[in-house]
């Protein structure tokens, strides 16, 4: 006899095996690692919720103290490799495989963990793409997430940081799988649900908040004059000509800079209502005084902001929100409209090669690239026109007939051609095939393929890439924005100067960009009070953002 | 302590009327320039002190650039250099020779 509900069996007695730690959904924290040794099984596919932003890291500590006899070869599947518990489940032999999108500050000790054998990886994916696998050969069998409250029937509050939970949660709790939650505190009402108490498993208030990373806040004052040029390069040079409305931004300080931008040199360049209006973007402080200025219309956010609650709460207006007046953030959602309803990606990246592929991974370091590969990339599934879609087909195309010639998406590298501590952002070879080589991989972990990359923005000037017809010219584009890198140092000076006046490259001067308005002065704001000032006393940054 | 001096012919006389100006800063990563007139039209110099030592050749090229670029004729350029970047470098110099220009009609 066949049998085809193996799962909801195995389901039921994972539930048994977990009944004794519980009364009702309800665990003590001193229970959670003996509930995960009961209910999790050796080899399971398993996710530890966290990302960029918000951590389960009660669940990750309470897995990591788990009896290595009773849980090993764990395969997990996960957004974040961020915390030290989540490679501490490796060493300890706990977890053997490893399918993940982003390890920031995790970035040097994993790539010393998969030399060292201890990690066997599956692939470094985009945010989207491995929750799509969730969906098809990477379903959990056990999913930790954390959640804000939860009430006496396992009803979670997400709140602001809802984040990666409903795509996790929809995967694991209807394919038999279990899904247990960390909370913040148990309460008898909850100011909204967000996940229903039916996909919940467990529930186990926590001695302490989930942490979350104000990974998207950046200081004003840190901003350098180099990339005010670069992000008025960025705004006259493509926000501008192009009418990009709908876009995403990246996290470095050029981004940062041009947010801050856009209430000065964009007003004066008249460009207000006529770009930057409708945003896939997390709650960037940077961009308070553009949206009180009026400029913005609507922002969907992959994740909250520490801090940016009580403003959002204010800005309705601007950020989707909840019956409880508080952000509803959706990493799965956001991540499909920057795929598809956005014309534009702009962000920093560590190393661009000669034809244009860039990524963040180094040989010391794998930092995976969160939502950056599918921002960054040409939604080959779109159908909809938008102005400066066509006009980028058309660059790219310029012969075949418009009704059949497909748009692009905008997609912007921007820096300068030197990064911290004077490392050269151009290089011959990226360091992500010599780690793939040594590493045995199939593919290198290159985080934005050339192919879909069609501008490059130095202090140097913007390379058109979509103007390039074959790959030498390509390549004398990307050197000729290269400055004073060995790259960009060994230019065709002859074929760079012909690209020039095909408007392939274009420098400051050529934009009539004056050298004088790349000054601090220039910022919206230049310090993280200022931002405070701005939004009315709204914003309340983390404590090591203040200097007052 | 180390200091560079570059004579190049440059094809513009610099616009404008002002005799002297100060652009950036004397700090770590940053640069200060101070640009005046006095050299023939067709002339250009720029002299550097930097504390970081065995460059010359990265400032040759950024000062090679810088002339063609921008019309620095008649000006002399003194560089008192913080350990800049060459992206800040440039940028120092194209500033200096705007505001030398003064205000664009």
């Amino acid at each position: 006899m066949t049998v085809w509900d193996s799962g909801r069996i195995a389901r039921a007695s994972r539930l048994q095996a977990g009944a004794r730690y519980a009364k009702g959904k309800h665990v003590a924290r001193k229970d959670a690692t003996a509930l995960l040794e009961a209910v999790i099984q050796p080899g399971d596919r398993v996710c530890i919720e966290g990302d960029n932003q918000k951590q389960a890291d009660m669940l990750a500590a309470a897995l990591a103290a788990a009896d290595s006899g009773k849980l090993h070869d764990l395969h997990m599947v996960q957004s974040g490799v961020v915390l030290p518990e989540h490679l501490d489940i490796f060493e300890r032999g706990i977890a053997r495989r490893l399918d993940y999108a982003f390890s920031g500050p995790q970035s040097q000790r994993i790539a010393r963990l998969l030399f060292g054998g201890k990690i066997e990886l599956g692939a470094v994916h985009t945010y989207l793409e491995l929750f799509a696998r969730y969906f098809i050969d990477l379903t959990p069998q056990v999913a930790l997430i954390a959640a804000v409250s939860a009430d006496r029937e396992g009803n979670l509050y997400t709140g602001p940081n809802t984040e990666d939970t409903p795509a996790i949660v929809e995967a694991t709790a209807f394919k038999d799988g279990i899904v247990i939650a960390q909370v913040n505190e148990v309460v008898d009402k909850l100011p909204r649900i967000d996940i229903p108490s039916d996909w919940v498993n467990y529930v186990i208030e926590s001695d302490k908040p989930f942490y979350v990373e104000p990974l998207f806040t950046r200081d004003p004052a840190a901003i350098t004059e180099t990339q005010i040029l670069t992000a008025m390069l960025a705004i006259k040079g493509i926000y501008a000509p192009y009418g990009v409305q709908r876009l995403n931004h990246g996290i470095g300080f050029n981004t940062a800079a041009i947010e801050l931008l856009l209430p000065t040199y964009g007003e004066r360049l008249g460009l207000k209502g006529k770009v930057a209006s409708y945003w896939a973007l997390n709650p960037h402080p940077t961009l308070i005084p553009a949206i009180e200025s009026g400029w913005v219309k609507q922002i969907h956010s992959f994740g909250s902001e520490v801090g940016m609650d009580d403003y959002i709460r204010a800005r309705s207006d601007v950020y989707f929100t909840g019956p409880d007046g508080s952000l509803r953030s959706n990493r799965a959602f956001s991540q499909v409209a920057g795929l598809y309803a956005c014309d534009m990606f702009i962000g920093s990246t560590l190393q661009i090669d000669l034809q244009g592929n860039s990524s963040t991974v180094t040989t010391d370091r794998v930092a995976g690239f969160g939502g950056a590969p599918n921002m960054g990339s040409d939604a080959r599934g779109r159908r909809h026109p938008s102005e400066p879609w066509l006009r980028a087909g058309k660059e790219a195309d310029p012969d075949s007939p418009a009704l059949m010639r497909r748009g692009r998406k905008l997609v912007v590298q921007i820096g300068e051609t030197f990064g911290d501590k004077n490392v050269p952002l151009f290089v011959e070879h990226l360091d992500a095939i010599e780690l793939a080589r040594k590493l045995d991989l199939d593919l290198a972990p290159v985080m934005v393929y050339g192919d879909d990359v069609t501008h490059i923005v130095t202090e140097e000037g913007i390379a058109n890439l979509l103007l390039c017809r074959d790959n030498d010219e390509r390549e004398q584009a990307i050197r000729g924005v290269a400055g004073y890198t060995a790259i960009g140092r060994a230019r065709d000076a002859k074929m760079v100067q012909r690209l020039r006046e095909r408007g392939v490259i274009r420098r400051p001067e050529d934009l009539g960009i004056d050298p004088l308005d790349a000054d601090r002065r220039m910022l919206a704001a230049s310090s993280i009070k200022d931002l405070v000032r701005w939004s009315g006393g709204l914003y309340a940054p983390p404590s090591r953002f203040r200097n007052w | 302590m180390e200091k560079l001096t570059y004579r190049h012919v440059a094809a513009l006389r610099a616009k404008g009327t002002r005799d002297q100006a100060i652009v950036g800063v004397v700090a770590s990563g940053n640069l200060e320039v101070l640009v005046e007139r006095g050299l023939p039209d067709g002339e250009c110099e720029v002299e550097i002190r930097t504390p970081v030592e065995g460059f010359g050749d990265v400032w040759s090229a950024v000062v090679v650039d810088f002339v063609g670029r921008s019309s620095p004729g008649g000006l002399k350029l003194s560089i008192n250099d913080g350990g800049a970047r060459p992206d800040m470098v440039a940028l120092r110099l194209a500033q200096a020779v705007r505001a030398i220009e003064g205000e664009r009609s």
